[in-house]
């Protein structure tokens, strides 16, 4: 089973704490705005990405699945 | 055997995490939280920012909480009023006892009031404070076109809300007993920097000087300042730091002279020995970060209810199951305090402590002050804060480099 992570780009102010938490899902291109780079992890990314919803300033991670 | 109760005092943020970290620690029995607001856990931050300039709406605020916390039970709206330590209970402000196998406290603090007399310090009388949602939502109205604002106290929040006041159209003066904005965590020279924007921006500072009186009966018309000066005033807004909430605690032998001390697992210490089952996190609690030397430390930053809570998580469920527990709690720990403020179009993010900075420590690392930068602040050799002034992604490399005084990587 994998995950979905859904960023509300309404919402993210591009702070990057996600980044620290799930590197491999998260990253501050060049122009410092935010990029999910796998929409869909696997399973034994859960923790970090639910790590990463969780030290979202402005709370604009879900994670379906 | 009897299902186990985790009881968690507080329902903001740190007695969210807290509640997951239970549950991610493999804790099945009851977690029941008791908060004395009305509001499931909701974020602070943007109500002294981007919410208090648009829209103060509870479920824009409202927490995501993890799934594996669907079943924590929560009562929101009740007051604890006494924790007995040894009894394993506490009384509720309507007299119900609760008697728990675990106990947290997550009680974070309330906004400090002056001690003047003066109107009625309520909403309604003109003077604010912002703490809740509902303080929020009652100096959200007030901020009108052209009203008159004077806020007392020019730190993080008071520069904050003095921003948004502006955005909203409102005169603002801010008046403050250091001598710049910001400056005990950030130092002079930044400190006088963010002064400069505000200025630019239209507030005016009143530095250096206190408050003698409150002007007003039934609703404040003005403040008058230590030196004399009267400035009117519409609104006022007491942004002048906090009171630890453990009033709730006291008479247990715990040192409760600022916050919670505890040692390194988050066990509050009674004649130095820690009180196993019963863990503080969050604003409230007062703790040796090793990261940085062996003081304890009160940090009133966001991530630390996170990182506290689910420490307090893991060390709580490993002596509910009693499995682990020495390990969890002689396992050295410490956490990176992370800090971010917006002040018109100026993103601050802080990683450390900076205010434990020698005064010649602070040095510019990055940009220049006056447009994007980035400043080191150090403590003899040590690293112990670096404040990014916009330059985000250059920030966000010296985080991993900040702090190590005592503990390597
Ligand atoms: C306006 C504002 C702006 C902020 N901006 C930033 C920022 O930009 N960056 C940053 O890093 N941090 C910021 N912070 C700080 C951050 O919000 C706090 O660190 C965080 O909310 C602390 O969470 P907590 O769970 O420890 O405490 P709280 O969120 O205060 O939760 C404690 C809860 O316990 C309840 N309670 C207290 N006593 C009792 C009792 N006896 N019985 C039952 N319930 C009780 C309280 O009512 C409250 O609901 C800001 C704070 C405010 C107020
Ligand atoms: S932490 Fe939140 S605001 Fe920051 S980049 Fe990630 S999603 Fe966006």
């Amino acid at each position: 089973m994998s995950l979905k992570v859904v960023v509300d780009f309404n919402v993210c102010q591009d702070h990057g704490q996600c980044v620290f938490a799930a590197p491999e899902v998260f990253e501050i291109d060049e122009a410092g705005r935010l990029v999910v780079l796998v929409e869909e992890p696997d399973e034994t990314l859960r923790a970090s990405v639910e790590d990463a919803a969780d030290v979202c300033p402005v709370q604009a991670i879900t994670i379906a699945g | 055997m009897t299902s186990q109760r985790a009881l968690v005092v507080g329902a903001g943020l740190g007695g969210l995490r807290t509640a997951e970290a239970l549950r991610t620690g493999g804790f099945t029995g009851e977690v029941l939280v008791v908060g004395d607001e009305d509001w499931a856990p909701y974020n602070r931050p943007p109500l002294s920012k981007e919410a208090l300039a648009g829209e103060l709406a509870h479920d824009k605020l409202a927490f995501r909480v993890r799934s594996n916390a669907a079943d924590v039970v929560w009562r929101h709206g009740v007051r604890v009023d006494h924790a007995d330590l040894d009894g394993r209970a506490v009384t509720l402000a309507d007299g119900e006892r609760l008697t728990y196998d675990v106990l947290v406290a997550a009680t974070g603090v309330s906004a400090r009031r002056l001690p003047i007399p003066g109107p009625p310090a309520t909403a309604a009388g003109g003077r604010h404070v912002i703490r809740m949602l509902d303080d929020a939502i009652g100096l959200r109205a007030a901020l009108v076109p052209g009203a008159k604002v004077v806020v007392l106290g020019a730190g993080f929040i008071g520069c904050e809300v003095a921003a948004t006041a502006r955005k909203l159209g409102c005169e603002v003066h801010s008046v403050a007993i250091d001598a710049y904005p910001m400056v005990r965590p950030l130092g002079v020279d930044l400190a006088s920097e963010l002064q400069r924007r505000h200025e630019a921006q239209g507030v005016v500072f009143h530095l250096g000087v206190g408050v003698s009186e409150f002007v007003g009966d039934e609703h404040v018309t003005g403040v008058v300042l230590s030196d004399g000066t009267r400035l009117d005033a519409d609104v006022v807004l007491e942004a002048l730091g906090s009171r630890c909430n453990v009033e709730w605690l006291e008479g247990n032998g715990l040192d409760l002279t600022d916050g919670v001390l505890t040692d390194t697992a988050l066990r509050p210490l009674r004649d130095g020995v820690p009180v196993d089952g019963v863990a503080a996190v969050g604003d409230v609690v007062r703790f040796p970060n090793r990261r940085f030397d062996d003081r304890a430390w009160r940090v009133e930053h966001w991530n630390i209810p996170t990182d506290s809570g689910r420490r307090a998580g893991a060390v709580l469920s490993a002596w509910l199951a009693a499995d682990g527990y020495d390990e969890v709690t002689t396992a050295d720990w410490t956490l990176l305090p992370a800090f971010w403020s917006d002040q018109y179009d100026t993103r601050l993010q802080s990683y450390g402590m900076p205010g434990l900075a020698d005064a010649d420590g602070i040095r510019v690392l990055e940009g220049s002050l006056d447009d994007e930068c980035v400043v080191g602040y150090h403590r003899g050799d040590d690293l112990v804060g670096v404040v990014g002034v916009g330059m985000l992604r250059v920030v966000n490399g010296y985080r991993d480099r900040v702090g190590r005084g005592l503990v390597g990587p």
